[in-house]
């Protein structure tokens, strides 16, 4: 192969930058890649253009002021960040949440992976050509899903809906009728959707074998989520460590085999499945009583350190809150799935196309207020 | 050889005299050369409306309407607004090349309407070897192409003409391949016999050839899926990413005029151009352009793109061997059964071409392509 190139023409690699400001990067990652010619050569993460210090922020906030914030981490699943702060300070003060408030916490996280999955899988087949069309279907369902939090929360996009030791307002009447017309809607949507471009042979030589993320590689790098799903490895937080009541529900856990982007839209495409089957057996099961359990509005839990996981639609979501024993914590560290998740993308990504390393990106689903927080 | 005669000979000799058009006088240039780019421009400004309102519908969206009545205004806003934008070089430019490629580029797309007939005999020159002038013009567009993408002196841009030139080098083929197969039959290379000799639209009698033809096509013109040129989720603009102001609204009109040209090819070539019962043979072509266009924004949205590899695999290992196979057998029948009834070939070749394309889809893949770095 040298040698034929040293005959012919000389070649060198250059340098191109993607981002921060580019259409596919999600936000504002950049990537400095070497190319040689179209191929990949290497890259070079570069992230921190959207840092706020929320971290840091955590610090001069009360338990409760903090939540908001956590809205703004993983701003396309808000809902799964406020519940994984919540059960970190619950776990921290010791508070016991009510059995309605569970359910409707529950209701509310899948809800929000279904809105997530939407937003990736139809980002991802964006990302690979499809001019928008895909994208717009499932922006239209994530708008149905959306219209019920607002229903519920008044927000379309930062809810700040759960509270340390509950929600913040019980669900209205007319809640859980709009919930089951919106599964049934969902149920043949997910059918359609996926009938659109599963044996697309476009689809399927852009995204089959490409991008092939190795199970030990997905391991050694804390990979978790549909990401890892995909590479073979059957972890959920859901049921390896469950959490809130989610060891009440029926539900499997879709993993694929072969890991390349086109098993990444696929285990997501089955996780929406997977989350109706849970929406419909939570939906029916919703008990009476309070949605709040009887917190002061200043929490002072006692000094210590607690950390709380949550299955979020991306992967593992960690809270790790030490306290002093004051109103506000004294560290507070989030595991972002997004970052961590980005983790082995040069290894995905060398030896590839520039088209490809767009599409493997895409698969992988990144927010990137969660990259730089 | 009766099939040379015809083909190549006939033609020269005859001094081809429209019968219901008083062509050859100096009036006649005049009115065509102003009636071309008129009809151009008010073709793309309709070509654009279509789309984006198309598009829209199919994306479960409105699309424009605000401007003017169901925003059919929305071209002309949109040129007004792109004709007040600053116009900006970059320092890196090369200035005149910079300047010079948007001419370049739009020249000959309008100059492929001088053969394309309206009406019997209503074109600018009826050259009786005009389907190989369109060859010979069309691609004199990339020329303008790979000037902007190397004049911008922005890599992005060079990727883009890079993959501009691989792949109109490449399409060249099985779409001239294609053309010759029309050729053939019909006996003339003049586009306005070309339609009168077709009493079956030749998309009956060369099915394949039509198919090779409008696959080509939307890979030289960069329609989507083979957009990879200007690919907006990997290189962001392509090849006109440094443009501004009118030199953008330049390329865009070439972007437009160019498949409106092709679409106006192809219906000619294929759909039998202006013959129609009931309505004016103009219309009947402007309605055949149009529906052409359609299926091409109906693609558009529709489809995944394709990678560069994909895209020349697609063109060497696919198209080409079938165009070739299309031109044999399309020989053979013209030259040994001259007499026998067209509707014969037309049930033959639409067999032939069932059976090709399914023998040739199994041996073919899209295929991988990863390089070890």
């Amino acid at each position: 192969m040298t040698t034929t190139r040293e005959l012919t023409l000389k070649t060198e690699p250059f340098v191109l930058n993607i981002g921060p400001v580019h259409p596919s990067t999600h936000g504002v990652y950049r990537m400095r890649c070497t190319l040689d010619g179209e191929v990949v050569v290497d890259i070079e993460p570069v992230f921190g253009y959207l840092h706020r210090g929320i971290e840091k922020l955590a610090e001069e906030r009360t338990y409760t002021g903090f939540i908001p914030l956590t809205d703004r981490l993983d701003y396309i699943s808000p809902m799964s960040n406020n519940l994984g702060y919540c059960m970190a300070v619950e776990k921290l003060a010791g508070i016991k949440v009510p059995e309605r408030a569970e359910y409707i916490r529950v209701i509310m996280a899948e809800l929000q992976r279904l809105a997530n999955h939407c937003i990736a899988v139809g980002s991802m087949l964006n990302d690979a050509g499809a001019y928008f069309t895909p994208f717009m279907y499932t922006f239209r369902e994530r708008e149905r899903i959306v219209d019920l939090f607002d229903m519920v929360c008044g927000q379309r996009l930062t809810y700040n809906y759960m509270r340390i030791g509950g929600v913040s307002q019980d669900i209205p009447g007319e809640f859980l009728p709009a919930l089951h017309k919106l599964v049934d809607r969902l149920t043949i949507f997910i059918e359609e959707y996926e009938n659109l471009l599963k044996l697309n042979e476009i689809l399927l030589a852009r995204a089959k074998g490409v991008g092939i993320l190795e199970k030990d590689t997905a391991i050694n790098c804390g990979i978790s989520g549909p990401v890892a799903r995909a590479s073979g490895i059957k972890w959920d937080i859901r049921r390896n460590d469950p959490y809130s009541i989610y060891d009440r529900f029926e539900f499997d856990i879709p993993t694929c085999e072969n890991g390349d982007c086109y098993d990444r839209y696929r285990v997501r495409i089955e996780e929406m499945r997977q989350s109706l089957r849970i929406l419909q057996q939570a939906m029916k099961q919703v008990p009476k009583g309070p949605v709040k359990a009887d917190v002061p509005h200043l929490i002072r839990p006692p000094a210590g350190e607690a950390y709380a996981h949550i299955e979020a639609p991306k992967g593992e979501l960690g809270y790790y809150i030490v306290s002093d024993n004051s109103i506000a914590p004294y560290r507070c560290h989030i595991r972002p799935t997004s970052l961590i998740n980005l983790a082995a993308l040069r290894q995905m990504v060398k030896g590839w196309k520039v088209a490809d390393l767009i599409i493997i990106f895409g698969s992988i689903d990144i927010t990137m207020g969660e990259v730089d927080r | 050889m009766a099939i040379f005669d015809s083909a190549l000979i006939q033609p020269l000799a005859m001094q081809v005299t429209p019968p219901d058009w008083p062509g050859g006088y100096w009036w006649h240039w005049l009115f065509f050369t102003v009636a071309i780019i008129a009809f151009v421009l008010i073709m793309v400004m309709g070509a654009i409306y279509l789309e984006r309102r198309g598009m829209g519908r199919m994306q479960s969206r409105l699309g424009p309407n605000r401007t003017g009545p169901f925003g059919l205004l929305q071209p002309v806003a949109d040129a007004v607004k792109v004709l007040l934008k600053e116009n900006i070089v970059p320092t890196t430019a090369d200035k005149i090349v910079h300047w010079l490629a948007p001419v370049v580029a739009f020249a000959p797309v309008l100059v492929i309407f001088a053969v394309v007939p309206f009406q019997n005999g209503a074109m600018l020159a009826d050259l009786n070897i005009g389907i190989l002038y369109v060859v010979a013009v069309s691609s004199i567009a990339t020329v303008g192409v790979f000037m902007a993408g190397w004049g911008s002196g922005n890599k992005y841009s060079l990727l883009g003409a890079m993959r501009n030139v691989a792949a109109v080098v490449s399409y060249e083929i099985p779409m001239v391949l294609a053309i010759v197969g029309v050729v053939i039959v019909s006996g003339s290379l003049s586009m306005n016999q070309i339609v009168t000799g077709q009493d079956i639209p030749y998309i009956l009698v060369q099915p394949l050839g039509f198919l090779i033809f409008f696959i080509a096509a939307c890979a030289e013109i960069n329609r989507s899926p083979f957009d990879l040129m200007e690919a907006d989720s990997e290189l962001t603009a392509g090849f006109h990413t440094e443009y501004s102001g009118m030199k953008f609204a330049m390329f865009y009109l070439v972007e437009y005029a160019e498949a409106i040209a092709m679409s106006a090819i192809i219906a000619t070539l294929f759909l039998s151009g202006w013959r129609g019962p009931w309505l004016p043979p103009w219309l009947w072509f402007i309605i055949k352009t149009f529906v052409v266009f359609f299926v091409m924004v109906w693609t558009r949205t529709t489809l995944p793109r394709v990678r560069i590899d994909q895209l020349m695999g697609l063109a060497w290992k696919f198209l080409f061997p079938l165009a070739l196979i299309n031109l044999f057998v399309t020989a053979i029948q013209v030259v040994v059964w001259p007499d026998i009834s067209q509707w014969i070939f037309v049930i033959v070749n639409i067999a032939i071409a069932a059976v090709l394309i399914l023998l040739w889809s199994k041996f073919f893949k899209l295929g991988q392509g990863r390089v070890e770095v």
